[in-house]
């Protein structure tokens, strides 16, 4: 999706504004609790996360999967059962959704990078269709009730999660951390190259590069880091349900994504900061949500594919004098 | 008995996976259509099949209008919509990226979804088998419903007469001309962006005829159609795009194979289809008869 793609920031040349605004965000990050609810929070970093890794391979690898939720709601069933029926304490509980999840998007990925563009997102979608038809039939997820009454535990046997602000520090370094993550993979040499495989497929691979082992890595890569999201939101919510790897939730973190920008680091965040603040509206109005959902959808497509920060940019580079891309 | 199955569960189940392949294979086929000539994968294809089953099912609750003439007024009424929706928003998509026509369609299909859901709710309204085609026969191995040998059949008459009409007709080889070079088709005088908007009609319209012929089978519902664009989706990878025969031989091979795996194993038939997928890309990527590879 190169044409809507904006160019990402470069490593190294972030700006003295950007400097300035990742600050401001930091203090917001830290003086928010105190002003708002914290598990609606909580729950937009989660989303905010799992649209950052589903961006890792939308954005820069240009890879539609239309199948995350399979790994969202995959890790939020693994750190669920780890930590209710075994017994784990919260960081290994995560490390074992993590894991699981990594290891779906193997299998899933080693099967769909066979096919590119519009059959790649078929793929994934049919995929992540029979993991969900597995989740409804496999006994340690269960069935339509889900794992219900996930105890939060207490991290590194030293802070309770239990309490409203350490849960909600402990889930926003967790998100920090996602993102960090994220930001290493896009500015690293690894990146680069995932970004040359999303502008030109063919010449990537005439360069010698194994394009198939990149795709992969890539899928997977994002495949942990959607699954280290669910598996927070696991925790925060105390449960895991169907609802978390069924394909509406991989249409969703698509919106969230296209909303906030394609290809930028901080598109997708505003993206499920503003779909989740969305939801929450609609939720003790009348107005059903996938209405709303399938709206802003067709909207975003016919008339706003740079997204909210693409659009930023884009008018920044126009204000410089800069050829719009 | 056959591997110690009765043989009435035996044909029944085959039956079953008979009717849903029918169904199977009318969808893919449209949607081999749209994708061969606008590139667009049409995610609203089955929101269109839902649509196509509600519209039947209101005409005769409201209007009294019955199976047959709803048999025509549907695909007309779900193809003019189809008609609506190329000229107002896909047709302004041909020039970007075809994972946006496939994200428009997406939300088109959340939409529609969404708004039978809150007016009519998520239960199933059960649609009459026209009184032509009720009761059934016995075949000495079992009893055949002829409302669900009707579908079969017509199934069968819609998947040919759209093979004839893209194979055979002026309109298909403009079609088809159109699928391989559409400047050069538009440069011979022949009106391309017109022949698209009727091809994506025509597709729409056929998802429509599949859902009015699906109400009296399976329970009118708004969620009828998400439940089956994914299966249809997987039948199209496995088959691939490249032919039309090879969409509608797939749809129903497949449904056969998710009716057979009823029998043996009823647990993994939510998911065999699937599977089947799986192993195809793993060993054949371009599909079953796709040309891509």
């Amino acid at each position: 999706m190169a044409d809507a793609t904006v160019r990402a920031s470069k490593a190294g040349t972030a700006n003295r504004v950007e400097m300035m605004l990742i600050g401001l965000g930091m203090v917001a990050l830290l003086a928010l609790p105190f002003f708002v609810y914290p598990i609606f929070l909580m729950k937009m970093m989660c989303f905010a996360l799992f649209a950052c890794a589903f961006n890792l391979l939308l954005g820069y690898t240009g890879l539609l999967s239309f199948g995350h939720a399979a790994f969202f709601g995959g890790a939020a069933y693994f750190t669920a059962h780890a930590v209710k029926v075994w017994g784990f304490s919260p960081e290994i509980g995560i490390l074992t959704g993590v894991v699981g999840a990594a290891l779906l998007g193997l299998v899933i990925g080693f099967v769909a990078i066979r096919r590119q563009g519009i059959y790649f997102a078929m793929i994934t979608l049919a995929l992540s269709q029979m993991f969900f038809f597995f989740c409804v039939q496999a006994g340690f997820t269960g069935g339509e009730d889900g794992i219900q009454g996930v105890p939060r535990g207490t991290f590194l046997g030293v802070f309770d999660l239990h309490d409203e602000h350490t849960m909600y520090y402990f889930v926003a370094a967790n998100f920090l951390l996602g993102l960090f993550i994220v930001w290493r993979i896009v500015n690293s040499p690894f990146g680069l190259l995932l970004r040359s495989i999303r502008e030109n497929e063919s010449r990537a691979i005439s360069l010698g590069y194994s394009v198939q082992n990149y795709k992969l890595a890539a899928f997977v890569m994002s495949a942990a880091l959607a699954g280290l999201a669910g598996a927070i939101k696991a925790l925060v919510f105390q449960f895991a349900t169907l609802t978390d790897v069924a394909w509406q939730m991989s249409g969703e973190v698509i919106l969230m994504t296209l909303l906030g920008g394609i290809g930028t680091m901080a598109g997708p965040i505003f993206g499920a900061g503003f779909v989740v603040a969305l939801q929450n509206l609609l939720a003790t109005s009348d107005f059903p949500v996938t209405i709303a959902t399938g709206l802003i959808f067709m909207i975003c497509v016919l008339i706003f594919r740079r997204g909210i920060v693409g659009e930023i940019y884009a008018w920044l580079n126009r204000r410089r004098g800069e050829k719009p891309e | 008995m056959i591997f110690g199955i009765p043989i009435q569960a035996f044909a029944g189940q085959l039956l079953v996976g008979l009717i849903n392949g029918s169904f199977y294979a009318m969808l893919s086929l449209g949607l081999a259509i749209i994708f061969g000539l606008l590139r667009v994968i049409n995610f609203a294809h089955g929101a269109q099949y839902m649509l196509g089953a509600f519209i039947g099912y209101l005409v005769l609750a409201k209007l009294g209008i019955g199976y047959w003439p709803a048999l025509i007024l549907v695909p007309i009424v779900v193809g003019l919509f189809g008609i609506v929706v190329e000229r107002l928003a896909l047709s302004r998509l041909y020039e970007v990226d075809p994972l946006y026509g496939l994200l428009f369609t997406f939300g088109l299909a959340l939409v529609l979804e969404g708004v039978f859901r809150y007016v009519y709710g998520v239960s199933g309204n059960p649609y009459p088998v026209p009184p032509a085609l009720a009761g059934g026969v016995n075949l000495g191995f079992m009893f055949l419903p002829i409302y669900r040998g009707w579908i079969v059949v017509a199934s069968l008459i819609v998947c040919l007469g759209a093979w004839l009409l893209v194979e055979k007709t002026k309109f298909g080889s403009y079609l088809r001309a159109a699928t391989e070079n559409p400047k050069l088709v538009q440069a011979f005088g022949v009106n391309v962006p017109m022949l698209l908007t009727l091809t994506y009609g025509l597709g729409a319209g056929l998802a429509g005829l599949a859902g009015i012929m699906a109400a009296p089978v399976y329970q009118v519902s708004p969620l009828m159609g998400s439940n089956m664009i994914i299966i249809v989706f997987a039948v199209v990878v496995v088959g691939g795009m490249g032919s039309i025969l090879g969409a509608i031989l797939t749809g129903y091979m497949l449904g056969l194979a998710e009716g057979l795996t009823k029998v043996f194993y009823p647990e993994a038939s939510s998911i065999v289809i699937f599977v089947i997928m799986a192993i195809v890309l793993l060993i054949r990527p371009a599909g079953l008869f796709g040309k891509d590879a």
